[in-house]
């Protein structure tokens, strides 16, 4: 790419909206999965107890059964989430920009 | 080259046969529903492979099929290289024995997916070719960072290789009654047939079909486990509890200490997203749109799985554990208890008999056995890929390589690949390979990924700081394995270990982060200054796909 499409596309305010919007986006959900993970992972290391309760009286499964089951579709939903908002808003954004350079 | 691969079909088949109809039993007896099932399935894909043959012109089709897979069938793949033979019955086997402890690991495997598409699948998509050290060096000086990535890509696939053809190895010996010998000379040479006649698009497909086989196997034997207790997970769980005690539903010693758990969680999260098979099927679809959503389906496939896996782990207990049928009435008379044949990682195999017959046992069987070819072909591709576009084309040739010589490098790189897998899988029969995908993990996450992470994000990162800190990366996290428990005292015999710890990403992701960053801030030379200004039109590309490659016409 020459220099001056790059600073071209640098000034554009699409530009700065797309990389601030989704560079927002793609750090929150990247931290709301690690929050979850290491919360319990660490929850194992420190305090395995506290995933041995039982789901209600008398009963065998364990609340720790249904928490990893949230967690594994709660990466999916994540995934769902971003791929939507980015193959929608974003890409609409990016392609605005790569029109404006004579792309497409 | 017709001509060629028909041989050469007719040559495995024959192998195939001799071990068969000569019946060399081994340790089981010959499950002629299993093989019959597997010759269909190597039929098949050898069509797929005939078929993509014709289709496999360029280097680009060689190495991405052309970019023309979709993201449904991306994912699917990528879902497949993921579920692995050493995932399905690994985590069952360890649901078995275990009980909760093996949805742990699941999870581990589980969300480096989503920060793979947040940080990764898009930048990669956009500034990338063939092989994920495209992205590494778009800025940096092409020979230092090919070298790197391809040794680290290689070091990867190789250390994986060895765990598939061991267990491959292992497993058909028990399941097909073949040779040891024999079942890895046989995966070995089918896994060269796709690879080097079919190219990604005949290792695409034979992965989809895989996927599709094993996640139809797997729903069948979950659902039938679940109906024998009127879909009620807690009578099933309240059965298992009873026969092997209430620990089973809790966390129990897997991950004790707080350093393990993390280091664990690192190594799983960032090695997954620094492993190079994986990486490269990025480069198979059209655009940034199709790399999303390939996530998307591999995400969904592959916690679907891991759900299945933890259901069957418990079916195993209930349905496989006492039952006089699997045990091994051997090694019940030394050691006690309720050892079952083959050991635990066989137990989702004898569950499928328990659950349907002889006739499903030959169908999970054979499922077992494509999945390890699926697998090595896409190891053995990746790492021919390093060969020949890293090595060959980029650093001995200097980019001056035409696209033919590179294809016929990584065809001559994926027989060698091929043969050196089938003599590591040989030579490894007897040894305890406990530590080899731990460490590949550990490789890819301390050396592939910083490097990877840094050249895409941050500005500063100058070819020295990439070079000196992924190699002491990559040497930190070889000699703490080998300082570790599992090589130095189980292995090497000695009293105790000079590094506690099973797993050393923690420590050597750390050293590769900090070392990176250090002898990048600290390097003042006019070639880093050069690196740092070439940032900004990178980071354009990678945001807006503006220049990125494209899908081939045809």
């Amino acid at each position: 790419m020459q220099k001056d499409i790059v600073e071209k596309i640098k000034a554009n305010p699409d530009y700065q909206k797309l990389v601030k919007t989704r560079t927002g986006y793609a750090i929150k959900m990247s931290i709301a999965m690690l929050v979850v993970y290491f919360t319990f992972i660490l929850t194992i290391a420190f305090n395995p107890s506290a995933l041995a309760m039982p789901l209600s009286d008398g009963s065998v499964t364990t609340i720790g059964i249904p928490i990893g089951i949230v967690i594994i579709v709660f990466a999916f939903v994540l995934t769902a989430l971003y791929t939507r908002r980015a193959n929608t808003e974003f890409d609409d954004l990016a392609n605005k920009i790569k029109k404006s350079v004579g792309e497409n | 080259m017709n001509r060629a691969f028909l041989f050469l079909i007719l040559g495995s088949l024959a192998v195939f046969a001799s071990g068969t109809i000569d019946g060399e039993i081994v340790k089981q007896e010959l499950n002629v529903s299993a093989i019959v099932m597997f010759i269909v399935f190597v039929s098949a894909t050898l069509g797929i492979t005939y078929w993509a043959a014709k289709r496999t012109k360029s280097a680009k089709d060689f190495y991405t099929a052309g970019g023309g897979i979709t993201g449904f069938q991306n994912g699917m793949a990528i879902a497949g290289d993921y579920m692995s033979a050493a995932s399905f019955l690994g985590i069952s086997g360890l649901v078995y024995l275990k009980g909760y402890d093996g949805l742990i690991y699941s999870i581990g495997f589980l969300v480096g997916w989503p920060i793979i598409l947040f940080l990764i699948a898009e930048p990669l998509r956009n500034l990338g070719k063939y092989t994920f050290a495209d992205v590494a060096s778009y800025r940096l000086r092409q020979t230092p960072i090919r070298t790197l990535a391809a040794a680290g890509s290689i070091a990867t696939v190789i250390l994986y290789l060895i765990a598939q053809m061991v267990g491959a190895g292992k497993l058909i010996q028990l399941l097909f009654g073949l040779d040891y010998e024999v079942a890895v000379i046989l995966v070995g040479m089918l896994m060269i047939l796709y690879v080097t006649f079919g190219g990604m698009l005949a290792t695409t497909w034979v992965q989809i079909i895989k996927a599709f086989l094993l996640l139809s196997g797997a729903t069948f034997m979950a659902i039938s486990v679940m109906a024998h207790y009127d879909f009620s997970f807690n009578s099933l769980f309240s059965h298992a509890a009873e026969m092997r005690g209430i620990e089973v539903m809790s966390p129990g010693g897997l991950v004790s200490d707080p350093i393990s758990a993390i280091s664990l969680a690192i190594a799983l999260m960032f090695g997954t997203a620094g492993l190079p098979h994986i990486l490269m099927r990025f480069f198979t679809v059209g655009d940034a749109k199709e790399a999303r959503k390939s996530v998307l389906y591999a995400t969904g496939f592959i916690g679907y799985f891991y759900i299945l896996t933890f259901i069957i782990g418990f079916g195993a207990i209930v349905m496989v554990y006492t039952n006089p049928e699997y045990l091994d009435v051997a090694k019940q008379a030394v050691s006690g208890g309720y050892p079952i044949l083959g050991g635990k990682n066989m137990a989702a195999i004898h569950l499928s008999h328990a659950v349907g017959g002889d006739f499903f046992l030959g169908f999970i069987s054979a499922v077992a056995f494509a999945t390890i070819l699926a697998v090595v072909s896409g190891l053995t591709l990746a790492g021919a890929s390093a060969i020949s576009h890293d090595l060959y084309a980029s650093v001995f040739k200097k980019g001056k390589a035409d696209g033919a010589s590179e294809m016929k490098v990584s065809k001559m790189a994926t027989v060698a690949l091929g043969i050196i897998a089938i003599f590591m899988g040989i030579a490894f029969e007897q040894q305890n390979i406990a530590f080899v995908v731990g460490l590949a993990f550990a490789i890819a996450a301390s050396a592939n990924f910083p490097i990877l992470m840094l050249s895409m994000y941050w500005r500063k990162l100058t070819t020295r700081g990439a070079v000196i800190g992924g190699s002491l990366g990559l040497a930190t996290a070889v000699m703490l394995v080998i300082l570790g428990p599992i090589v130095w005292v189980d292995i090497l015999g000695n009293a105790e270990a000079i590094f506690p710890y099973k797993y050393p990403a923690l420590f050597s992701v750390t050293v590769s982060f900090a070392s990176i960053w250090f002898f990048s801030v600290t390097d003042n030379s006019d070639e880093a200054k050069a690196e740092q200004e070439m940032f900004d039109a990178q980071y354009v590309r990678a945001q807006t796909g503006i220049g990125a490659e494209g899908a081939s016409e045809h």
